[in-house]
């Protein structure tokens, strides 16, 4: 089972570290990350693989949304049939 | 991977153009609750309705949060109550409506539909009952939706039933009075209800339903209208385009969720409903989205024209993205509900006699239209028999639900408050339609029902 996570905001140093590490925490393995730049913007998009998550993926997105708060970021979790579904036939 | 251009549109559509699923409806039958001691019929109700939606709302709450999709609503509907009701006939059916109540407190849902009569071609004995008894049943309980079919395509309209649903609308509204009439908000009156509807205040379980379903509505009118404003200037054909891809990808978003409510509860599926709900919230409004196609305010001339094109793009783009499509599907017009019909009806630009037009090619029909509190109930049961003449004639749904405004005159306001919304009291015509109403009887099935 896979999730993405999207990071959105001001760029700022550490980003991926964070994430990455909240990632690493719960036994959740990045398995793709892209970045681009949109206007002044940073987005972020990892693609995580999260079969052997230690906690529910509710409680993953809970936790990385407060992360990103933090860091005044707007981060998402979703599953990745979400993506599969409305951009694919 | 899939492409970050698509993950970042989902993104944007959910952050920033009111993207959600609008309901999770599970509908119960109840003909199996049937029994001819009344408190014994409502118990058995009660548990089973707790028995089958119990994990429902906790169920959307995780599909939600898992899926990171907004899910509005958790609802349920059942079978028609004057059904159940009709083997205690001596019996005030307001106790059904008190245990629907009550079950809905109980599984968390926001409503519970299905306080209905289908009375199309005349009444049986459990159905004058549950009709009389609807002005007190929903002022005495808080989530309970009422519905009453008057009419359909194969059998015409019963005007006795048209008659007295005015009477019903009015004295509802009077019963909730202090309440900004609130009641009469959660009553519609329909011309061919469709048995699998899970929008509310019209959602009940026809007979002809499984023992229990899911069925899910979709939204997302502030998608479609930021996907037009990104198109720009484009002929209409391409309108009709950028719609249908964005309805597509809205209901494949819908028809997961469903799949996997289903799939949790161990319900069936049942339908897709792809309508266009919108909410009072700011860029949550169908009106914004005619304006979006060039319309100065909703309500100008070439607003059924554009209706028309956006009612059909919906349905054309939902269509393919789900396994089965039911409901009412279409664009939903309901005047309290969206901004920028408020603000048309305020500006005076929009009238009740074009709603009624938009409503010959839309899913709906006069929905959520506050009226002068001193309307007489005749001309309530007149707009009825017009609204269901649209429906019967044109094969499909038409419903009526229109709040007098008690003590208020046409310009002044309600105001409900939460998703209902509020808005201007419109005028009436006032020539008298009372000789008409009163004849009674029934108005023949048009030739169009004569296809076998």
């Amino acid at each position: 089972m896979r999730a993405v996570i999207t990071v959105i905001g001001k760029d700022m140093v550490g980003i991926l570290a964070r994430v990455s590490s909240v990632c690493a925490e719960n036994n959740v393995n990045v398995v793709e990350v892209t970045q681009s730049i949109l206007q002044d913007l940073f987005a972020m998009i990892m693609l995580v693989e999260i079969s052997k998550c230690k906690i529910p993926l509710p409680e993953l997105s809970e936790e990385l949304t407060k992360t990103g708060k933090e860091l005044n970021l707007s981060v998402h979790v979703m599953h990745e049939d979400i993506f599969n579904s409305m951009h694919r036939i | 991977m899939i492409n970050s251009r698509d993950i970042l549109e989902t993104i944007q559509m959910i952050d920033n153009e009111n993207l959600d699923v609008r309901t999770i409806t599970m509908g119960i039958s109840l003909l199996d609750c049937i029994d001819p001691d009344a408190n014994r019929a409502c118990e058995k109700i009660y548990d089973k309705i707790c028995r089958y939606a119990g994990n429902l709302v906790r169920t959307g709450e995780d599909i939600s949060r898992e899926y990171g999709i907004p899910i509005i609503h958790k609802r349920i509907s059942v079978t028609p109550i004057a059904m159940i009701a009709a083997a205690c006939p001596d019996k005030n059916p307001v106790r059904f409506a008190k245990a629907l109540d009550r079950a809905a407190k109980t599984t968390g849902v926001n409503f519970i539909g299905g306080y209905s009569a289908l009375v199309h071609k005349g009444f049986g004995p459990g159905d004058y009952a549950l009709i009389e008894s609807i002005p007190q049943a929903l002022s005495e309980t808080e989530y309970v939706c009422s519905s009453v079919n008057i009419g359909s395509t194969k059998a015409g309209i019963n005007m006795d039933a048209v008659e007295k649903m005015g009477r019903v609308v009015l004295e509802t509204a009077k019963a909730t009075a202090e309440r900004d009439c609130v009641g009469a908000a959660k009553l519609v009156v329909f011309c061919n209800a469709p048995e699998d509807n899970p929008f509310m205040a019209g959602a009940f379980h026809g007979p002809g339903e499984p023992d229990c379903v899911i069925n899910v509505g979709v939204s997302g009118p502030g998608v479609v209208r930021a996907a037009l404003a990104k198109a720009g200037d484009c002929k209409m054909d391409e309108v009709a385009n950028i719609i249908k891809k964005t309805a597509f990808k809205v209901t494949r978003m819908g028809q997961l969720v469903a799949q996997e409510a289903s799939r949790r509860l161990c319900v069936p599926f049942g339908i897709i409903d792809l309508s266009l709900a919108p909410t009072p919230a700011i860029g949550d409004s169908v009106a914004h989205i005619l304006e979006e196609m060039g319309l100065e305010s909703c309500g100008a001339h070439g607003t059924t024209a554009a209706l028309a094109l956006l009612n059909d793009a919906v349905k054309k783009g939902g269509v393919m993205a789900s396994s089965h499509v039911g409901g009412l599907s279409g664009a939903f017009i309901p005047v309290t509900e969206d901004s920028g019909m408020i603000d048309a009806a305020r500006c005076g630009s929009l009238s009740i006699t074009k709603l009624e037009a938009m409503t010959a090619v839309c899913s709906v029909g006069l929905d959520m239209i506050a009226v002068p509190g001193d309307t007489p109930s005749e001309i309530i049961s007149a707009i009825i028999a017009d609204e269901a003449a649209i429906g019967m004639v044109n094969s499909k749904t038409t419903a009526v639900r229109l709040i007098p405004a008690i003590g208020k005159k046409a310009g002044e306001e309600l105001n409900f408050g939460g998703l209902l919304g509020g808005g201007p009291v419109m005028e009436v015509n006032r020539y008298s339609p009372l000789k008409m109403i009163l004849r009674g009887g029934r108005i023949p099935a048009p030739i169009q029902s004569l296809k076998n």
